[in-house]
């Protein structure tokens, strides 16, 4: 058996060599890293860092120019569809549809991941009890304030229980106590073994993370828990330390 | 005034920058100009004609050479018997056919007025009624200088047959026009704008994350506006006869099966307009720009395609419109079948495949 093979296989990401180019601009150079199942991956960095194109080759939604790159131990070039099947999106726009209800979006999008209309009630109390929805299911998602838009398209990216889910900046435009209660919901989602991979500038939300891997300019100039990090550079917050590898 | 001066060179140089706005300044106007000049036209140019020269004598023989020779008519067929005019008619290859009975000179100096029977497809009305009046006038003409007395009675009489639309209903002309305008609308401008509308907000993405393969996505959306565009044209059909008398010479199952050809036609073309473009605003005007005027202009909705100059028949010959509404006017006021239409069959169809594959071809099931 090909003891390197199953071990990519073991991990929710597993990426090599990664590049991505847009015409001469390389976006992300040369990207190294896995993802653990079942963890908390932050991808930390300014924009125009990589991120959202890192995040995108994942889904497949781009396809990487080189380099080797297995979600859930399936290659992004040739078992993109089987890889489809077992994630979960939340895209940095808020792009669920406006004019539905919330209940009629997580019906829709259910529907569209082959859930029976029982799964899909169960699934909807589920979302209703755990991320207060309750009395909300029918308000058209137009009416909601952004806050609520972001927790909604997080039940949607998480209805049909995938094992990885990819939440692009989810929590960009939002107060702070709304970004506080959206990580509580992304924990709530974790306890059963979801991997969350999670993009974001702020700072403070990478001490949410078990893991994350600071970007800038297309390359990763770091990863590892937040405590060793800061243990390691000598800085006592991720502020202190992204700013010392950006500089350096 | 320098403030006025600045503000003034900055918009210039936005325009100047801008090869858009140049574009609308400089070539639409240009374009419509030529377009509306030239298709706007009620004149006669070289209308295909039958004749049906019974006597084939001297005198029969100078009035179908004096219609030969003029700018109004081209004749195309020249008869043997009275059973060929149908099928000339039938298969859109004339507008219409002179009758010249037997023995027409004899007649003339025994009898004094003989009749001369024109046969015309009134199905567009004002061309059929341009059509008799300059056969008439050049048939006149022709008297005026055989005749020794010009000031004696005209020694022939015009019969004039109307065939397919005998009241000269304009609206029997115009709803067949409408129809393919609504259907335009309907399934090429509303399909693709709500197509490039996903992309726009980014729920396209959303989608293209999902297991759902690109041609679910696309049958998904054009399905709505397809049921949408029947119940539509069933609504028109109606209407048009409630209304208008609109009749349907032909079978009512030939109607249907040209009306969803053109109508997975039109939802074709919206697909390949969201295919390519990324905003709404370029998706209403390419269906506008694109689609509309040359429904109206060039499709032979208003004005006949015959009186076109050539070259901007071309254009109507690629024209997906033309086809449908010529389709349209042969089934409902002539009661064509599939055999008199099956070229506007094949070619709708023959679009269909094309537009489909193009779209196919420059469909991104990922964002690049």
């Amino acid at each position: 058996m090909d003891i390197t093979k199953l071990k990519q296989d073991q991990f929710a990401i597993y990426a090599r060599n990664l590049v991505k180019k847009f015409g001469h601009f390389i976006a992300d150079d040369n990207l190294n890293f896995e993802v653990h199942q079942g963890e908390i991956f932050g991808l930390l960095g300014a924009n125009g860092a990589g991120k959202t194109t890192a995040i995108k080759m994942m889904t497949g939604l781009l396809k990487p120019t080189s380099g080797i790159l297995k979600v859930n131990g399936y290659d992004i070039y040739s078992e993109s569809e089987k890889i489809r099947k077992s994630i979960g999106y939340m895209s940095q726009k808020f792009s669920l549809y406006e004019e539905l209800t919330i209940y009629e979006n997580i019906r829709f999008f259910g529907g569209i991941y082959g859930m029976s209309l029982k799964n899909i009630k169960a699934r909807a109390e589920w979302a209703e009890n755990n991320f207060a929805l309750y009395g909300f299911m029918d308000k058209r998602v137009s009416d909601i304030p952004l806050g609520w838009k972001q927790k909604v398209a997080f039940v949607v990216a998480s209805i049909h229980s995938p094992t990885i889910i990819f939440l692009d900046e989810p929590t960009g435009g939002v107060d702070p106590n709304v970004r506080r209660n959206f990580w509580d919901y992304i924990y709530k989602s974790s306890i059963n073994g979801t991997t969350i991979i999670v993009t974001t500038h702020y700072m403070d939300e990478a001490e949410y993370c078990q893991r994350i891997c600071i970007m800038d300019q297309g390359k990763i100039k770091t990863i590892g828990k937040p405590s060793e990090l800061k243990n390691d550079f000598n800085v006592n917050t991720i502020n202190e330390l992204f700013l010392k590898i950006v500089r350096n | 005034m320098k403030q006025l001066i600045a503000f003034i060179r900055k918009e210039l140089l936005h325009i100047i920058r801008d090869w858009r706005t140049l574009i609308v300044i400089f070539a639409i106007p240009a374009i419509q100009l030529i377009v509306f000049g030239y298709a706007m036209s009620n004149d006669l140019k070289y209308i295909a004609i039958g004749v049906l020269d019974k006597s084939n004598d001297g005198i029969s023989r100078k009035i179908v050479s004096n219609i030969a020779f003029s700018n109004f008519f081209k004749i195309r067929y020249v008869l043997k018997s009275e059973t060929e005019i149908e099928h000339l008619f039938q298969s859109n290859k004339v507008k219409e056919v002179l009758i010249i009975q037997p023995d027409f000179s004899k007649k003339i100096y025994k009898e004094g007025s003989v009749p001369i029977q024109i046969i015309v497809d009134a199905s567009e009305p004002n061309t059929s009624n341009l059509a008799v009046n300059y056969t008439s006038a050049l048939i006149s003409s022709f008297f005026l200088k055989f005749s020794k007395n010009p000031a004696n009675h005209q020694p022939y009489s015009i019969e004039v047959k109307m065939l397919y639309n005998p009241s000269l209903k304009s609206s029997w002309m115009f709803i067949p026009g409408i129809i393919a305008l609504i259907l335009t609308l309907i399934s090429v401008m509303l399909t693709s704008v709500s197509i490039v509308k996903e992309k726009e907000y980014g729920s396209m993405e959303l989608l293209l994350v999902t297991p759902l393969n690109s041609s679910i996505i696309i049958i998904g959306k054009v399905v709505p506006y397809f049921i949408l565009s029947i119940i539509n044209i069933s609504f028109i059909f109606l209407l048009g006869h409630i209304l208008f008398d609109l009749p349907v010479e032909g079978s009512l199952l030939t109607l249907y099966v040209l009306s969803i050809l053109y109508i997975m036609l039109a939802l074709s073309i919206g697909i390949l307009i969201s295919v390519i473009v990324a905003n709404q605003q370029v998706a209403m005007l390419i269906s506008l720009v694109a689609l509309m005027l040359p429904t109206i202009l060039l499709s032979g909705f208003i004005f006949p395609i015959e009186n076109m100059p050539k070259w901007l028949q071309f254009f109507s010959y690629i024209m997906p419109p033309r086809y449908f509404i010529e389709g349209l006017r042969g089934i409902m006021l002539k009661g064509n079948g599939y055999k008199e239409l099956s070229i506007n069959y094949i070619i709708i169809s023959c679009m269909i495949i094309f537009f489909i594959s193009l779209s196919i071809k420059k469909y991104k099931s990922r964002l690049e």
